[in-house]
């Protein structure tokens, strides 16, 4: 059975109590714990940068050359917090209740109303350390309504905020690494997680330089090693993320939860040619005071748009949802955009056939406000449009097609933010916890940076300080999983009938799991996809083709480990989504969608998390049941 | 479009490397530089070579990862431009283009295009912080900025610690970079209190990791793919006094 450990009683006081109950470790006894942190993005850097101020020892780690580099850097447009500056009527309970029904009541109560109430604190802490965020004349701080609410709850740093928010926390946590309690590793990669006697208490790391295999043990690891949308090959993600850490720790135990609930952003830039590398995306925030459109008639859609006369332009969000129109959540934006665009009436380049694009058009803004103030706004986003496509999108409108974003799903954890496996801990975007089946704009930063600093600190220190760890730097078990290690490497750099390289084949898997698992899903489509991804596994190991030596810096070796574990993941990817018969938020089944084109959600059979447990090549479903005592279910209605 | 590639390609460290000519076709006019390598890469794949390694992650010009001099110009010739924001209907059909890692001693070149830059992580650790500790953060609004110092310091805070501005410097002088920080910094309440001592304790350890100094051959603002301002550098030297 899951045990979530959720308190109960009132909502308003769930984390207090629990904060009350959670063992603490004395100040004196804290360097005698070693704690592994694995990844140093919002999450990672955050919590790193908190235990070492706490007093523990920490070794933390990542594959860029620098922890300033992790792909929380490119976040754009903003972090929510429910301050309430602008007296619209926001409010933790406000937070809570656009969170859960955002994510179409597929997440925890408890945990999603701890979020919101963390989510003042998160500010006053990155002002504190001298985040730039935007301000008004006045001198106080701005914010701007994001996608999916009604109020002006986000606050910004232009286009920038993720890449001022991770500054801020590498500048505090390298503060702890001059003080010496936290040891950093970059170009490491973890590619094994040690288990002894059940629990976690170390890593296998990879670096990345010389190629060499180091063990190292602790007391606890913490995963916080981002999302892996780039299971699709193209996505918004920077190249590197992957799921190599959180696969590796579901292979030793712990469960992966809500795999198919990932993220299609409507916002991105479409591809222009067909060997593209990523696709980059568009800040939700142009939804503000972009219009989207598309050509009414098919053959308007050739047409320079400006000839196309008003009457004929279908500005499809705002007809189909009258109250929130531009602003609608993101996946009910991206399967409306999808929808146009498979009607023939998708605009731009050709890709294998089809026009996949709309307009976003700035003209009325730009009239209404002035050149000036939509330049202050949007000025860097303009420019990276236009160096992308050169177009100028303050004459003609962007055009825009949804991308893979965001993973919702990730590693299960309880409301101590631990896994199933003991003494593994998973923050961020790696884990599943605060999103349901669709995550809210602004949302992930503030998760990240909620569970770094402020849950994993508190939650670390109760299970330090309610087990004991006897010294395992000679247990049979570290050198097992180095061989375990090796073993892989060595298979990978010699596959028996090499051809193929590690792109070839992470091409072919984000074809099959974009085409069966992306904006919509039908249980054909989707049953037959595991069949091919389970082909492709096996012709990945016979014709992987990996050159050069694995005693070096080998950027091949390491595309094509993560391409191995991105392939397994598709797997139960696809069947998570096969297994969930119905709609929700992100996860479309063609099968339950409303004659509108809206999810049907089935709260009498699929009210849970889907909790998959690796068993020797097989998997088994646990469900944890979600409760609702505060907010009742309802249809998501964005009309 | 086609195009005659000269790439660095250097074993290790300690090895010294050299130019190595290679062919490429059948480029798009919307393929990326980076894009154009990877093909190549593939191509080296297919004939038993290693590849070619480089730096990136994003690909859209904020991570700071990518740092390659395309004919003498760090991030290319393009203005205000990362190498990973560079396009190739930039570059006339069938050019040559030599391409080289950033040069400089404390930037060690690892393998081909890749260099060690730590020692700016090792600048930041020096003393590129607020000393607050997490959890005892006052009210944000209880301490107002003006808009202007505020953008201001945005500006200083946009640097992505790419290291084109030492690369670029005769001196291999990393100032640009120190004094975006110091400036960022020292433009908010926040910061402020901690100015000097901030701005002394990295400047010394620039010097330690054997970067040069300043003298004002203000190359590396040109360079910079986030124009970050040289006014930052006098804004460092008034606070060194
Ligand atoms: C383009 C874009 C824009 C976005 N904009 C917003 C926004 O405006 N607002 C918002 O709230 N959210 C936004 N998001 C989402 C948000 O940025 C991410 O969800 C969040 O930053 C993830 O942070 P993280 O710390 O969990 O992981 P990441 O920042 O991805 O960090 C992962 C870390 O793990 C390390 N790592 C991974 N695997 C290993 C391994 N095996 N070994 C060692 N290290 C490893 C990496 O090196 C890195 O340090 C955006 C996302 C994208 C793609
Ligand atoms: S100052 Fe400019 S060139 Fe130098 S590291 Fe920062 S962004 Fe790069
Ligand atoms: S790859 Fe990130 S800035 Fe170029």
């Amino acid at each position: 059975m899951l045990n979530s450990f959720e308190p109960n009683g009132p909502l308003e006081s769930r984390w207090k109590k629990h904060l009350f109950d959670l063992a603490l470790v004395a100040p004196q006894n804290r360097d005698k714990h070693k704690i592994i942190v694995i990844g140093t993005g919002l999450a990672g850097a955050s919590l790193c940068a908190t235990l070492g101020e706490a007093g523990y020892r920490v070794s933390s780690f990542c594959f860029q050359d620098s922890p300033r580099r992790a792909h929380s850097i490119a976040a754009q447009g903003g972090i929510n917090a429910t301050k309430n500056y602008q007296n619209d009527g926001d409010s933790v309970w406000r937070l809570f209740y656009d969170t859960i029904k955002g994510g179409d009541f597929r997440a925890r109560e408890s945990n999603v109303y701890r979020l919101a109430e963390l989510s003042n604190n998160i500010i006053d802490q990155a002002v504190a350390q001298g985040v730039p965020f935007a301000r008004e004349y006045s001198g106080y701080l701005a914010n701007r309504s994001f996608g999916g609410t009604q109020v002006s709850r986000t606050f910004y740093a232009r286009g920038q905020t993720g890449q001022q928010l991770l500054l801020g926390a590498y500048s505090a946590m390298s503060r702890q690494v001059e003080s010496g309690r936290v040891t950093h590793h970059s170009r490491a990669e973890m590619l094994e997680i040690i288990t002894i006697d059940g629990k976690a208490r170390g890593v296998v790391v990879r670096d990345l330089v010389s190629g060499e295999l180091t063990t190292h043990t602790a007391d606890c690891v913490v995963l916080c090693t981002g999302g892996y949308s780039n299971a699709y090959y193209l996505s918004t993600n920077a190249k590197g993320c992957n799921t190599s850490a959180t696969w590796r720790a579901f292979k030793q135990g712990a469960f992966f939860a809500n795999p198919s609930f990932t993220q299609i952003h409507p916002t991105c830039v479409p591809p222009t040619v067909e060997n593209q590398s990523k696709l980059t995306l568009m800040s939700e925030s142009l939804r503000n005071d972009g219009r989207i459109w598309a050509p009414k008639k098919i053959e308007d859609c050739e047409k320079n748009p400006a000839d196309i006369k008003e009457q004929d332009r279908d500005y499809f969000l705002e007809r189909m949802y009258p109250a929130f129109a531009n602003l609608v959540p993101r996946d009910v934006a991206s399967r409306a955009v999808k929808h146009i665009c498979d009607e023939g009436r998708g605009v731009g380049a050709k890709i294998h056939g089809k026009r996949l694009g709309v307009y976003l058009d700035f003209t009325d803004v730009i009239n209404k406000i002035g050149l000036a103030e939509v330049e202050e706004k949007y000025g860097n986003l303009f420019e990276m449009y236009e160096r992308i496509t050169n177009e100028d999108p303050y004459t003609t409108p962007m055009k825009i097609y949804p991308a893979p974003h965001y993973s919702m799903g990730g590693l299960w954890v309880d409301y101590n933010l631990m896994t199933t496996l003991d003494g593994l801990f998973a923050g961020g975007e790696a884990n599943f916890s605060d999103h349901g089946a669709n995550r809210l704009g602004a949302s992930a930063l503030m998760q990240g940076l909620a569970d770094g600093y402020f849950i994993l600190p508190q939650t670390i220190a109760n299970y330090l300080a309610r087990n004991t760890f006897d010294n395992i730097d000679e247990h049979e078990q570290v050198q097992q999983a180095l061989d375990l290690v090796k073993d892989r490497i060595n298979k990978l750099m010699h596959a028996p009938d090499a051809q193929y390289s590690p792109e070839h084949f992470h091409q072919k898997l984000g074809k099959i799991l974009w085409d069966a698992c992306g904006m919509s899903r039908e249980q054909a489509r989707l049953a037959q996809a595991i069949d091919e991804i389970k082909a492709l596994e096996i012709e990945f190991w016979k014709k992987i083709k990996v050159t050069g030596v694995d005693k070096d810096l080998n950027q091949t070796l390491e595309r094509a480990g993560r391409v191995a574990d991105f392939i397994e993941l598709g797997i139960l990817m696809c069947k998570d989504a096969l297994n969930r018969e119905e709609s929700c938020g992100a996860h479309a089944r063609v099968e339950h969608l409303s004659p509108s084109g809206e999810a049907k959600r089935n709260d009498e059979e699929f009210s849970f998390v889907a909790a998959w447990e690796y068993q020797q090549d097989e998997v088994k479903l646990h469900e944890e049941h979600l409760h609702f005592e505060f907010i009742k279910p309802t249809v998501r209605n964005y009309k | 479009m086609i195009f005659t590639l000269h790439i660095w390609r250097q074993k290790t460290t300690d090895i010294s490397g050299d130019f190595v000519t290679y062919q490429v076709d059948n480029i798009d006019d919307d393929t990326s530089f980076l894009e154009m390598l990877d093909q190549l890469n593939e191509q080296l794949i297919t004939k038993g070579e290693d590849c070619i390694v480089f730096d990136y992650d994003c690909r859209e010009g904020i991570c700071g990862a990518c740092s390659l001099v395309i004919n003498g110009h760090p991030h290319g010739e393009k203005s205000a431009t990362t190498t990973c924001q560079l396009y190739m209907r930039e570059y006339k059909n069938q050019t040559e283009l030599w391409v080289e890692p950033w040069r400089a001693s404390s930037f060690p070149v690892i393998k081909d295009l890749t260099v060690d830059r730590s020692s700016f992580d090792r600048i930041i650790q020096s003393g590129g912080y607020v000393s607050v500790h997490t959890g005892l953060a006052p009210e944000a609004n209880n301490t107002l900025v003006e808009k202007h110092a505020s953008d201001e310091a945005f500006n200083a805070a946009t640097c992505i610690g790419c290291g084109a501005c030492v690369a670029v410097c005769p001196n291999a002088s990393a100032s640009l970079f120190v004094s975006a920080k110091i400036s960022h910094l020292a433009l908010l309440p926040q910061g402020e209190i901690e100015n000097e001592n901030r701005s002394r304790r990295m400047i010394k350890k620039m010097g330690d990791e054997g970067f040069g100094s300043c003298s004002n051959h203000r190359h590396c603002e040109r360079v910079c793919p986030k124009g970050i301002s040289l006014q930052n550098i006098t804004r460092m030297n008034r606070i060194l006094g």
